[in-house]
């Protein structure tokens, strides 16, 4: 397999304790693929695109498996390498646009950042890419954006400054971690299409966390139900919206809201399906502490 | 005042154009104090002794805010006096200012042991009761301009390193500091371009605020005996000699009290002011 993104068999641990958070997880995006990654809250998938980018909070540590970017595990490199292989084939689009800029730098410079400190372009050039791709963010007037404080804009076009800075500096993997959900409806649905527009023009490869199919089944191609920190099911979007495998799965597709029938009353995910998945994610413990 | 949207100044306060204004005279007397103050601060003219100001009967206009007990004149002590106040405010103020942020940014970004340090030094620090430790100090180092600027760092950094550690805490949750490192920066960037410019408007309030502290403690060492030398006019130590006759000569009791109260006073309001002005964010 030729997976840009190659995830095995991760676990990790909250430092004290001895409970995993993640649990041998395994998981790949191939070059120009958008993975979408679901989960209830709490279910890890933050976790997993922080654990690729390096951010794991100090709280978290890794205990076993690998993380391959393009081939080359990260988790193996010295701190430095590693920072510097993330920075120049990666990138990520963060949650909340509201404490993703800095807010006492221009968004001009928090562009080109990247640019210029990593892969060593100079500020003109740097500051040409960043005008084309806010300009390919429609965002009207990128010159007075470039200069302007992230206080000036809303929080749509700071979304939109965000992809583009994502971009800049033509990466072949991007996180994006929950990129509509601090947006409001109408907001989401432009920002939604911005990102596939984007995603397919620069085909990079895309690991989309999120908690909404809905998206999934607007932006992905791949998808993994993640459940206590545990892959309970991988599959193709198109199958997964015909045929769920994983009880789990099922429950969770049939809990999504549709819009066809506003007055339908909304169904929670079955506790019988919790118990049963809870007893998996344990059987799946007792087998590790044994290994 | 340029800021993002163009030239859109947003009205400076009174409080700050009042505070600011006074500073600025008060660094102006301090500048040219011997050029403008009507006598020399350390003549003494016992025949002139305890004159009163210059609307109350029996003044000698020569002498605008009248005379001490030794017969030296009020004013040209007061002027005089604020070098060493202002000398003091500035160099202490910035040097307490720099010690106290620095390890506050350490502790609040880098956390661990280097914060377990830090902190711990600095709830031991606040057990002490400040002004006996700076006499403590003044006591070990001698007296002297350079005493006084180290025992207001040694006793005050703490002020800085807890405010600042607690804000570049804060700051080091934002997601932007995750896209930095993501992006490939590096610790020492990270504090330079991402955290300080953030934390920056709270260490311009409270350095303002320490430099009126600093004038402050240095009256207090001054009324102790404990600041330059003796015979050098600081408003502490006019208000020391003028407490011990504040029946017969209140003026030099009240003059220095009064320009000292202002002073501080438009520390900590130009401080307020400064931040309510810049502060990007306007939090």
């Amino acid at each position: 397999m030729n997976a840009f993104l190659a995830i095995r068999n991760l676990s990790a641990i909250l430092r004290g304790g001895s409970q995993r958070v993640l649990r041998s997880v395994d998981l790949a995006v191939e070059a120009g693929e958008v993975r979408g990654l679901v989960g209830e809250s709490g279910a890890g998938k933050s976790m997993i695109g922080k654990a690729v980018l390096g951010i794991l909070p100090s709280a978290v540590s890794i205990v076993e498996g690998e993380i391959l970017l393009d081939g080359r595990n990260l988790l193996a490199m010295p701190q430095k390498e590693r920072r510097r292989t993330i920075g120049t084939v990666a990138a990520l689009i963060p949650q909340d646009p509201l404490t993703a800029l800095n807010p006492s730098r221009r968004i001009g410079r928090q562009i080109t950042d990247r640019l210029v400190d990593i892969l060593g372009w100079t500020e003109a050039n740097a500051s040409a890419r960043a005008l084309e791709l806010l300009d390919e963010v429609q965002i009207q007037n990128p010159q007075r954006v470039m200069a302007s404080y992230p206080h000036e804009l809303s929080g749509g076009m700071r979304q939109r400054v965000l992809i583009a800075a994502a971009f800049a500096a033509n990466p072949k993997l991007i996180i994006a971690d929950e990129p509509t959900t601090a947006l409001d409806v109408t907001v989401q649905k432009q920002i939604l299409k911005l990102i596939r527009e984007m995603q397919a023009r620069h085909g990079t490869a895309m690991l989309f966390v999120t908690h909404d199919l809905g998206v999934v089944s607007k932006v992905c191609q791949k998808l993994s139900v993640l459940y206590s920190g545990k892959v309970v099911e991988d599959r193709a979007v198109s199958e997964f919206f015909a045929e769920p495998r994983h009880a789990y799965s099922k429950a969770l597709l049939a809990a999504t809201p549709k819009y066809t029938d506003p007055f339908a009353s909304l169904l929670p995910v079955d506790e019988a399906v919790i118990a049963s998945v809870d007893a998996e994610v344990k059987a799946a413990d007792r087998e590790w502490r044994h290994v | 005042m340029l800021d993002g949207r163009g030239a859109v100044g947003r009205r400076a306060s009174w409080r700050l154009i009042l505070s600011a204004s006074w500073l600025v005279f008060v660094l102006f007397l301090a500048l040219a104090a011997p050029l403008i103050s009507p006598h020399d601060p350390l003549e003494q003219d016992l025949f002139a002794a305890r004159l009163p100001p210059f609307w109350m009967h029996g003044a000698d206009p020569v002498y605008l805010l009248g005379t001490d007990s030794l017969g030296r004149d009020v004013l040209s002590r007061i002027i005089h006096g604020s070098r060493v106040a202002l000398t003091v405010a500035l160099i202490a103020g910035l040097a307490t200012g720099f010690v106290g942020s620095l390890l506050g940014l350490l502790a609040g970004y880098l956390r661990g042991r280097t914060d377990l340090l830090i902190s711990r030094l600095v709830d031991i620090w606040m057990a002490f009761p400040p002004v006996l430790f700076a006499i403590l100090l003044i006591a070990v180092l001698g007296t002297g301009l350079s005493s006084i600027v180290i025992a207001i760092v040694v006793i005050d950094w703490t002020r800085f390193c807890r405010v600042v550690r607690a804000e570049a805490m804060n700051q080091s949750k934002m997601d932007y500091i995750a896209s930095a490192v993501v992006a490939g920066q590096g610790r020492v960037g990270i504090l330079w371009r991402e955290i300080g410019p953030n934390v920056l408007p709270t260490i311009v309030a409270l350095l303002t605020l320490e430099m009126g502290i600093a004038v402050i403690v240095e009256a207090i060492l001054s009324f102790v005996n404990l600041s330059i030398s003796t015979d050098a006019p600081t408003w502490g130590g006019m208000i020391a000699e003028g407490r011990t006759a504040v029946y017969q000569a209140w003026w030099v009791l009240v003059f220095p009290l009064v320009v000292l109260f202002l002073t501080v006073l438009s520390f900590s309001q130009l401080g307020e002011g400064l931040k309510d002005r810049f502060d990007p964010v306007l939090r």
